[in-house]
């Protein structure tokens, strides 16, 4: 080693930058917007005000949208994990046939955007112009509808449908990953099944389906989508629909703000506890004997309910998802709302016009997929950025890092949509409200968590000794990054990249309050197409949107088949 | 021969816990220097330190007369200006690069032209015998060819250090076995100053011209050559950490040292210096076991057949202590003894140690 060539380092300096950047990010994109509502929602004139909280939060409209969140939450919560533990243990535990089939065609669902849903079942169920019931009522000459979707019941039933795989999938994760020797020694000590199932089975996927639980819980008191399609008719109001409906009536009055800070408030508080709740849960139930291996699990024999169970699975995927997407897409294909399904109605025509001819849709089409692409690519190199620090760097002042990291996990989309109207609408000198730059910036907060969950994820593979490797080969910190870390981790950002995309093209909760007429996103677009009268271009587009999802989805599972090769 | 890396008064710790302090080292040009202690004594940290991963709370290292880590001055050269060759425990092969790529690389990163590359390289991997596996990559590879390729890459740009970090016990008991032979082969031939870290104490004797004995508080107990090591432990923590150890208390009177409370003698010169309570130690191998007297007398205990050895547990006066004898030896003399059995021992070799140095290692 040459003398000549050393200098002092600098390296820790970076370390500082970098840590500081990552910090601001968080900060500008999500902190802050979340600290204005507090803020607004708690001062008035500058002062601290907590009677006047109480106040807005008791007056009869706000009360009800809170009472209608909890009740629809419930609802939804109670039935998806029903739904979701029965079905994981279906594939998992029984003889089922074509279980591999059916556990992926259980996970569809995650793809259906749930006002999509939402839309088609307005469409059959609608207590007087929907196709079922209108069937119903001609069949058997009455005037009573068979069943209206414009209820508690209604709103809940559809988000069941599109939100149970999210017990699903930690249901089976928890039954696949079981030790087996746990239940046969206890059928070895002499239990019987049901004894083993109660006593040994269902204590420990306890915690995997709680968690779930809570995390459609959380979902479903923040959702938009569904009850703005199906409730809004009947007054059904939850707190984003309310806080929606005050931004967009009011075009930003003071007292409205104040609503909808109150009501985000709530929110925040809700998904706080909830988090907090979850992380309980799994800590508590982290055995050790769930370990990270697969085993062959014990199956239970269906004997003669094996083809009728395959029956009623394939029933309920056919109910629940197909019915639903041949809807959209026949109801795209005729010429206006209510003529009969018939095939001399149906043509390519309203699909020809929407994406070439008119405008509405197309801009949609093109600002969902720029904003997309924008905030995937943002995100995902931020996210990078943000997880290295967090997993990798040893420097001060990580805790903060850490923290502000949790928030977007917790953060839900009207509350970021408003807390991003408080921050860049020109109280703090940038007004980017009702550009698309505003919508941008509400995708990156709302999305940083996917960015940061995949990268962590990748980056706590890279062990930290390949790093160091190459800093004694003679690699400075940024030919290591390049040359090591990054190739490494790619994979997860490409996740991250599509785990961004994908439901930022679909995203309507976000954009629905940030939305100005040249800057409307497909979601917008099919949602207040539909509320001025255009149903059928908007289920035209539903159908358009659902093509490019499921075609991205394809392309994803290729992707990760071929990264996992 | 000159102290190529040197280590004065060096400390770190985590938090609360203080994993090194005051430590001094010195290694010369060209030794194969290894620090052998239990896990969790700190020797990853101070081989850390020495590469630049981590930087010391006091202190200062010198490497090739140059300071590379002073915490006094603040003074603090990156690992990648240390020119130092460093093999993982975990070998640390980038997965994403072949194996040609992998040792190509610090020589890609000191910018020699393409064909001295390739040349290099190509002959690298023939040294540690790889060849035709150059375009693998990792993955298809076992973990002894991983470690060479590891080693290979430390080697490549010609360092004139080496620190391998416990670079063989994820290996199996042979290829362990194999690979320590070429280690030292490899810094034979190269000339190189090697630091080796490793808690196996068979490795540390087989491979070093010199070691340092850690304890698990992060001091350095000794440091000496494998017979200094294995034939004067400087204390009873060395000696124990060495092998096998048997312990005798024993009692004092008039001068005479005792076996624990009894009346027989230890055949052996009393120890030196001052003490309140002593213990004799000795590995099993250096008790001598015979069917009469002279000797301390003893009932075998337990007797253990091992297949080339003996194994028995003799009691003497309460005391417990355990020897081995070849079996060829034990059948030729008529000393295969059962359980219940009495016996006579002299000793090969003996030494003594402050009782108190017991209690402190039964800690």
């Amino acid at each position: 080693m040459a003398s000549g060539t050393i200098k002092k380092d600098s390296g820790f300096g970076i370390a500082q930058v970098i840590l500081f950047i990552s910090i601001a990010i968080l900060v500008i994109f999500v902190a802050w917007p979340v600290l204005l509502i507090l803020f607004n929602a708690f001062f008035v004139d500058g002062k601290f005000n907590s009677m006047d909280f109480y106040k807005v939060l008791t007056e009869p409209e706000t009360f009800q949208a809170l009472i209608n969140s909890l009740i629809i939450a419930s609802m939804t919560t109670v039935g998806s994990t029903i739904v979701g533990t029965f079905f994981a243990w279906l594939v998992t535990r029984t003889d089922l046939p074509y279980k591999t089939f059916m556990k992926s065609l259980f996970l569809v669902p995650f793809m259906l955007p749930s006002f999509i849903g939402a839309l088609a079942w307005k469409m059959l169920l609608s207590p007087h112009s929907g196709y079922i019931n209108k069937w119903f009522m001609s069949a058997f000459n009455t005037t009573e509808p068979l069943f209206d979707i414009y209820t508690y019941h209604g709103i809940s039933c559809v988000e069941v449908m599109y939100l149970f795989p999210f017990v699903f999938i930690q249901v089976c994760g928890a039954l696949e990953r079981m030790d087996p020797t746990l239940e046969e020694s206890a059928r070895i000590s002499g239990a019987g099944l049901f004894t083993i199932t109660r006593k040994i089975t269902i204590p420990l996927v306890l915690p995997s389906i709680m968690s779930g639980a809570l995390l459609i819980m959380l979902y479903s008191m923040a959702h938009f989508g569904t009850v703005a399609v199906l409730g809004i008719e009947q007054g059904i109001y939850n707190i984003p629909t309310l806080i929606y409906e005050k931004i967009h009536e009011s075009a930003g009055s003071f007292a409205s703000i104040r609503t909808g800070t109150v009501l985000a408030t709530v929110l925040i508080v809700s998904a706080a506890c909830i988090i907090w709740a979850q992380q309980k849960v799994l800590s508590k139930g982290h055995y050790q004997i769930i370990g990270g291996k697969s085993f062959r699990p014990m199956e239970l024999k269906l004997r003669g309910l094996r083809y009728p169970l395959l029956f009623f699975c394939l029933a309920y995927i056919g109910f629940t998802i197909l019915l639903p997407t041949v809807v959209i897409f026949m109801v795209g294909g005729v010429e206006t709302y209510g003529l009969p399904l018939t095939w001399e109605n149906l043509s390519l025509n309203n699909y020809k016009y929407i994406l070439f001819e008119y405008d509405v849709t197309r801009d949609a089409i093109f600002n969902s997929v720029t904003l997309g692409l924008a905030a995937a690519f943002i995100t995902m190199f931020a996210g990078v950025m943000i997880s290295y620090v967090i997993v990798k760097m040893k420097v001060r002042g990580k805790g903060i890092l850490e923290f502000l990291g949790m928030l977007p996990f917790s953060v839900p989309g009207s509350v970021i949509a408003l807390g991003v109207i408080l921050a860049w609408s020109g109280q703090f000198g940038i007004n980017i409200y009702n550009t698309v730059w505003i919508i941008l910036v509400s995708y990156i907060a709302r999305y940083m968590a996917f960015s940061l969950k995949a990268n962590s994820a990748a980056l706590e593979q890279v062990h930290d000794s390949l790093m160091e490797a190459s800093r004694s080969c003679g690699a400075s910190m940024w030919q290591s990054l390049k040359d090591i870390v990054i190739p490494l981790v790619r994979p997860g950002m490409i996740s991250a990249f599509f785990l961004i995309f994908l439901p930022a093209l679909r995203e309507l909760t976000v954009s629905i309050m940030l939305y100005a007429p040249t800057t409307r996103t497909i979601g917008v677009a099919i949602y207040t197409l539909n509320e001025d009268g255009e149903t059928v271009m908007s289920t035209a587009l539903a159908g358009i949107a659902l093509i490019i999802i499921v075609l991205g989805q394809m392309f994803i599972n290729h992707l990760t088949k071929k990264a996992s090769e | 021969m000159e102290d190529i890396i040197k280590v004065e008064g060096v400390a770190k710790g985590y938090g609360k816990h203080q994993v090194l302090q005051d430590l001094d080292i010195a290694i010369k040009k060209g030794e194969c220097f290894t620090l052998l202690g239990p896990s969790g004594c700190g020797k990853t940290v101070l081989i850390r330190l020495i590469a630049g991963h981590e930087v010391p709370d006091a202190g200062k290292i010198i490497i090739d007369e140059t300071v590379v880590a002073d915490s006094a001055s603040g003074e603090y050269i990156p690992p990648e200006r240390r020119g130092l060759g460093i093999v993982f425990q975990d070998y640390a092969v980038w997965p994403h690069m072949t194996v040609f790529e992998n040792i190509a690389y610090p020589l890609k990163m000191e910018k020699r032209p393409k064909e001295e590359i390739n040349e290099l390289v190509m002959k690298m991997i023939e040294v540690v015998g790889m060849k035709g596996l150059d375009k693998r990559l990792p993955s298809e590879l076992s973990g002894g060819q991983q470690q060479r390729v590891a080693l290979a890459r430390a080697l490549v740009a010609d360092p004139s250090v080496m620190l391998l970090d416990e670079p063989l016990s994820n290996l199996d008991a042979n290829l362990r076995e194999e690979m320590r032979f070429e280690i030292k082969a490899l810094q034979r031939k190269f000339g190189i100053t090697v630091l080796f870290v490793t808690h196996d104490q068979e490795v540390a004797l087989a491979i070093s011209d010199r070691l340092a004995i850690m304890d698990a508080k992060g001091k350095i107990r000794q440091i000496g050559n494998p017979y200094e090591i294995f034939e004067k432990p400087a204390d009873l923590f060395v000696f124990k950490f060495m092998g096998i150890a048997n312990f005798v208390h024993a009692t004092e009177k008039n001068g005479k040292f005792y076996v624990g409370n009894g009346n027989q003698e230890i055949p052996w010169e009393g120890p030196k210096g001052k003490a309140a309570q002593w213990v004799a130690g000795f590995r099993p191998s250096d008790v001598e076991i015979h069917r009469e007297g002279p000797g301390l007398k003893g009932i075998i205990h337990r007797a253990n057949f091992l297949g080339a050895t003996m194994d028995y547990a003799i009691n003497v006066d309460d005391q417990s202590l355990r020897t081995e004898i070849e079996t060829h030896t034990a059948i030729n003399n008529n000393l295969m003894f059962k359980e219940g059995e009495e016996c006579y021992i002299t000793f090969k070799a003996l030494h003594w140690f402050d009782a108190e140095q017991l209690k402190e290692v039964e800690e």
